[in-house]
């Protein structure tokens, strides 16, 4: 589903993503971990093209989405990204923010969209907050509908950009919790996260970045059992 | 006391050629600000616009009308398109009076709109225009379903404040002829002397005008802020 072939990206002299060469197959769940400034925002951010790769070859879905030619509004369609911030839209409800793209974008009918926004509220677990706007709502709460709201445009591949890095304690598990059942029902993922007990329970396999490179992968088990880089055992012993 | 009696007689005679002036003044600059703000809309979606030229083009018109007082864009525009258009066609044109006005206030309005349009949008976290971009819209959707109606709400205090200094301002267009406010009661004046009264009374007129509209405007602040309260 997704192919990321020698991927680099620099930000004037700062080079943060030195060569990443990475593959992520349909229903696999791939969890990307490191230390802070390792660039695994960035690489993330990449393939769907938030940032520009300065070179490298990124094929997502059987679209080669660094080609100038390709029409990136379609290729993130199929791309759902959910942000450490959540960004959800202030000035529209809960149920208007994951209505809003199917109409604007797929233009469905609002009766549609509404009824489909419904269920993924439901799916997640608030129906109740249908007509809440996101600042009544809880960190937790809001990153849920943001949640909704990416997969209301049906796509085929998920992003998390550190979903939970941005919440109280208290509130992880029920966004986690969501994501686990998105991983259950076999969507494809690709999850940067400081959460190590999901990717332990829930990742298919463990990314391990540090310095704009990609140490190691492999299986949970074999990452934080049994780590053979010495630069993924030291990060793992500082936070484990 | 004598003198008060003559100042009252002197106002209630001149009051209503001054509401007759204030009138026009609210159409003046109604009509200034409606038409500075669609200057304005597109000159600010130019200046941040990833085109080089409207950049620019943005850039000079802004710099232009800030830089200049708009007593000199009144006459340049009241007397100096019509010599131009002279020139070049040989006929006489003249511009009215109160058109020449509405074009030079508009101008004006529209690089300070320009402006405040432009800091309200970028002001708008740059995580929003990602979220809507990664659903699939185009720059274009983003901005009008997500980055503008945000940006509006934040508009509304600083676009009330231009409403205000547009409103005073427009008293310049009195030395073009433009029978507005200020102009009427000049005209008074000329035949009476009755400077003090009269100025006095046009202020208060201004005053009122002025003070209704920064009510209206906060009135409005607190009706759209009901989607975030934390504001």
């Amino acid at each position: 589903m997704i192919d990321v072939i020698n991927l680099q990206k620099s930000f004037g002299k700062l080079e943060v993503l030195k060569g990443i060469n990475l593959n992520v197959k349909q229903k696999e769940v791939v969890c990307v971990i490191g230390p802070s400034g390792s660039g695994k925002s960035t690489l993330l951010r990449c393939i769907n093209l938030l940032e520009m790769p300065t070179s490298g070859t990124i094929v997502v879905n059987g679209h080669e989405i660094t080609d100038p030619k390709v029409d990136i509004n379609k290729v993130r369609e199929e791309v759902g990204m959910v942000f450490q911030r959540f960004n959800l839209f202030p000035h529209k409800t809960s149920l208007e923010n994951v209505s809003m793209a199917p109409i604007k974008v797929k233009g469905m009918s609002k009766e549609a969209a509404t009824e489909k926004a419904k269920a993924l509220l439901k799916k997640v677990g608030l129906s109740d907050k249908e007509d809440v706007y996101p600042d009544s709502l809880s960190g937790g709460q809001q990153q849920r509908v943001a949640i909704a709201r990416a997969l209301a445009m049906e796509p085929k591949i998920m992003l998390f950009d550190e979903p939970t890095s941005a919440l109280d304690p208290e509130m992880v598990g029920e966004v986690l919790s969501v994501m686990k059942d998105l991983a259950n029902e076999g969507m494809t993922m690709m999850v940067v996260t400081h959460e190590m007990g999901f990717a332990r329970e829930v990742g298919d396999r463990v990314v391990f970045m540090d310095e704009g490179l990609l140490v190691e992968e492999g299986l949970p088990k074999e990452i934080f059992d049994n780590p053979q880089q010495e630069r993924t055992k030291s990060f793992l012993s500082k936070i484990l | 006391m004598e003198t008060l009696v003559k100042y009252y007689a002197h106002i209630s005679t001149v009051m209503p050629l001054l509401l007759k002036g204030a009138a026009l003044t609210v159409q003046i600059t109604a009509l200034s600000v409606f038409f500075g703000t669609i200057i304005g809309l597109g000159m600010s979606l130019m200046k941040i616009s990833s085109n080089k030229v409207l950049r620019l083009i943005s850039t000079v018109y802004v710099d232009f009308i800030r830089g200049t007082p708009l007593l000199v864009q009144i006459l340049l525009i009241y007397f100096g398109i019509p010599g131009v258009i002279r020139e070049i066609t040989g006929e006489t044109f003249r511009m009215a009076p109160l058109m020449a006005g509405v074009i030079a206030c508009s101008i004006n309005s529209g690089a300070y709109v320009a402006e405040i349009f432009r800091s309200g949008i970028q002001s708008i976290d740059r995580g929003q225009m990602e979220a809507a971009r990664s659903l699939g819209m185009t720059k274009s959707q983003a901005m009008t379903n997500v980055i503008l109606p945000q940006a509006f709400k934040r508009v509304v205090p600083p676009m009330g404040n231009e409403f205000i200094i547009l409103l005073k301002d427009s008293s310049l267009l009195s030395v073009i002829g433009v029978h507005e406010l200020t102009r009427q009661g000049q005209l008074y004046i000329a035949a009476t002397f009755a400077s003090f009264p009269v100025y006095l009374a046009i202020a208060f007129v201004y005053l009122i005008m002025t003070f209704s509209i920064s009510r209206l405007v906060s009135y409005l602040e607190r009706r759209l802020s009901i989607s975030d309260r934390r504001d």
